[in-house]
């Protein structure tokens, strides 16, 4: 899909040295007022071609939030750097966006002006603002709602409310924090195909993270899962099932053959991430 | 008691009529149709019917317990003895047979001046008296004084209607109460009924007729509206000043750590002082004139203000300003975009805080020292006992500040529709 306006991108930029996302050596540690300290990361290392769907799997307390506020520029790491399309990112910026679980699109505004919010704050020609904006709708389906409050808006209404504020703007990186994870599961399923879509015609690079294992496998190109104290990497896959998912529904794509066996092999993982973590926990009391 | 007990029969016996006799048959809205409406708060709706009967119920029962012109007269409560009564006392004194003669009272209603009627003087030594007494007075019926043998010589009353009486005691006659002072002389004290004495509570039309008439002719130099304007335009004036220093002052405390550690201690201290406690250092410094209590109202809405503002700042989720930055937002246009409109919900409820607060302050402080408003136009009708434009002042006072409020909520509504949505 190519944005009016905008550049369109053909997700061959893989060989380019210059694009992409390159996370080096990323390591945050939270001193604590009683002199302890909390190892959010270790030692992250991570190379994201434009256009690769990483998907981000994790106990709870394995750093993968704080991971995406540091990517999005909202925490400056303790040591290590990220770098992004050759240069350095030093805090928040329009060319990474960002889809948060909810409560991030402003009540104030209607959803066409929510869309909007990124051409206005660059000042960009209302023509042009207005043609990305009603492409945009067009999209995720809300030309019907355009003038509405957002607070009218069902939860999944919102959040395509959410992703059409974020590409309006045409980021290089979108950070998803959990996007559909307060969602219902009908309109959770719908709203990954449209994820799924939007990915695969705009090309861009995206960073999701989630709480579930089977919204990772599908949508995550390339998926890692995390393990905590200290946050690291634990394991790292690259998925066909994305690709599968961007013509076919994605409840066909779950019956493909290695769907299952890579399910429950992450769940066990994370399973047996939680219970160290309990166990741990056990011993302490 | 019994104005209490009239109360609650008519709130118990409304309370059937209407729900279970007009309204049982009524419409079945959804929430009609739920059984647990006990504990359920959004079943829980104010009837509009109560609302109408209350009102009126107050206006009825002043009406009853004031006689009230407005209702039909089987409505009054019995009211205060009114005509003319007559009681007999007998005299005894030395060396004479008791003699009986006869009182006759003339009570009257305060206003109209009476006097007392020419009596027969009658046989034997104690002759026949008159006197005239107001409504809700009572009188000394020195009995003795045209009797061919008085006090002095010894003679006493020793029975009222024929019943025996000492001094001290007291006889229900016609009409009234007698009773004998410590000095033997009978006092005459007529029945007062269940009716308030206008002096304490003047009748609804009494009210409104002094209304009218102060709305004409004004009061103490200053027509009614001027009265309520001054007030007004102190309040208005005091919140405006306050809100103006107050807000910029809470976005500043909400937005900068050192501002934050600068104006905390001061602001936490302020808070909880009320403006009232303020009235006489203002007074000290800055006199009783406009200045005084303008000053004063400034710093009554000024904290509200400035933690109406702060709350509203630290309010804003994070996640709409992360939001805002990585789509390419400036601070001043998060401030603008961002932190203001999230912060106007906030700031609305402080205003009517403040506002409620600054009407209060403001007739507490003319009731202490004022030329013109409405708060020294009710202490000084007090002073001269005009109860009627107390009550009047009152209900006034009441209105206004209730019409600020209802002109704040509809502000609010019409201009932050997305409080509570976020």
């Amino acid at each position: 899909m190519s944005l009016p306006g905008q550049t369109p991108d053909t997700g061959e930029h893989g060989g380019d040295k210059m694009t992409g996302l390159s996370i080096n050596n990323l390591s945050m540690r939270f001193d604590l007022p009683n002199g302890d300290h909390v190892q959010a990361l270790q030692d992250v290392s991570l190379d994201l071609k434009a256009g690769e769907l990483l998907s981000v799997l994790g106990p709870s307390g394995c750093g993968k939030t704080t991971l995406l506020n540091i990517v999005a520029g909202f925490l400056a790491p303790t040591s290590g750097e990220l770098i992004l399309n050759g240069h350095k990112v030093t805090g928040p910026d329009a060319e990474r966006g960002m889809v948060f679980q909810q409560g991030a699109l402003f009540e104030w505004m209607s959803v066409r002006e929510n869309v909007g919010f990124g051409p206005s704050m660059k000042g960009t020609p209302k023509v042009d603002k207005d043609k990305t904006v009603n492409h945009l709708l067009d999209v995720v389906g809300l030309q019907d709602f355009k003038e509405k409050a957002v607070y009218e808006l069902s939860g999944g209404m919102q959040q395509r409310v959410a992703l059409a504020r974020c590409l309006a703007n045409d980021p290089d990186v979108i950070l998803m924090d959990e996007p559909l994870g307060a969602l219902d599961a009908l309109t959770r399923e719908k709203m990954q195909s449209l994820v799924l879509k939007l990915w695969k015609e705009t090309g861009k690079t995206i960073i999701l993270i989630t709480h579930s294992v089977e919204e990772a496998l599908l949508l995550g190109e390339r998926l890692i899962v995390m393990a905590p104290r200290p946050g690291r990497i634990h394991k790292e896959y690259r998925l066909p099932f994305a690709d599968l998912g961007v013509d076919a529904d994605l409840r066909e794509v779950k019956k493909h053959p290695e769907f299952g066996p890579r399910r429950e092999e992450i769940l066990n993982m994370i399973w047996d991430m939680e219970e160290e973590i309990m166990g741990g926990k056990e011993d302490v009391a | 008691m019994i104005p209490l007990l009239i109360y609650i029969v008519i709130f118990a016996a409304a309370f059937f009529i209407v729900t279970k006799v007009v309204q049982g048959a009524g419409t079945k809205d959804y929430t009609s149709l739920k059984t647990v409406t006990f504990g359920d708060e959004s079943a829980v709706r104010p009837n509009r019917a109560a609302g109408i009967i209350s009102i009126l119920t107050i206006f009825l029962m002043w009406g009853i317990f004031t006689g009230s012109n407005l209702l039909p007269g089987f409505l009054h409560a019995p009211g205060p003895f009114e005509g003319t009564t007559t009681f007999t006392y007998t005299a005894q004194a030395e060396g004479q047979a008791p003699d009986d003669a006869t009182v006759t009272v003339i009570v009257h209603p305060r206003e109209i001046d009476t006097d007392a009627p020419e009596v027969e003087p009658g046989d034997g030594f104690a002759k026949n008296d008159s006197i005239a007494i107001a409504q809700w007075r009572s009188g000394l019926v020195s009995v003795d004084r045209n009797d061919e043998i008085t006090k002095k010589d010894g003679a006493r009353v020793i029975a009222i209607d024929g019943q025996k009486i000492a001094p001290g005691e007291t006889v229900e006659v016609d009409g009234g109460a007698v009773t004998l002072s410590d000095k033997g002389t009978p006092n005459f004290t007529p029945e007062k009924g269940w009716q308030m004495e206008p002096l304490y509570l003047p009748a609804p039309e009494a009210v409104w007729s002094r209304t009218l008439e102060i709305m004409s002719d004004g009061f103490r130099n200053f027509t009614l509206v001027e009265h309520l304007g001054y007030s007004l335009f102190r309040v208005v004036a005091g919140f405006l000043l306050g809100a103006l220093v107050g807000i910029p002052l809470g976005y500043a405390m909400g937005l900068s750590d050192w501002f934050r550690g600068w104006f905390d201690p001061i602001v936490e201290f302020m808070r909880p002082v009320p403006p009232l406690a303020l009235i006489p250092l203002v007074i000290i410094w800055a006199g009783i004139g406009e200045e005084g209590k303008i000053i004063l109202l400034f710093l009554a809405a000024l904290w509200i203000m400035a933690i109406a503002a702060r709350a509203g700042v630290s309010g804003v989720n994070i996640s709409k300003v992360h939001a805002a930055y990585s789509l390419g937002a400036s601070k001043w246009q998060i401030m603008r975009y961002v932190i203001v409109p999230n912060s106007l919900p906030e700031i609305f409820t402080g205003a009517r805080v403040a506002m409620g607060v600054c009407w209060g302050t403001v007739v507490a402080a003319e009731l202490v020292a004022a030329e013109q408003g409405a708060g020294m136009m009710i202490m000084t009708a007090s002073k001269f006992q005009n109860t009627d434009i107390v009550i009047m002042g009152i209900i006034l006072i009441g209105v206004i500040g209730f019409g600020i409020d209802m002109l704040m909520r509809w502000a609010e509504r019409i201009l932050v529709p997305w409080k509570g949505k976020g």
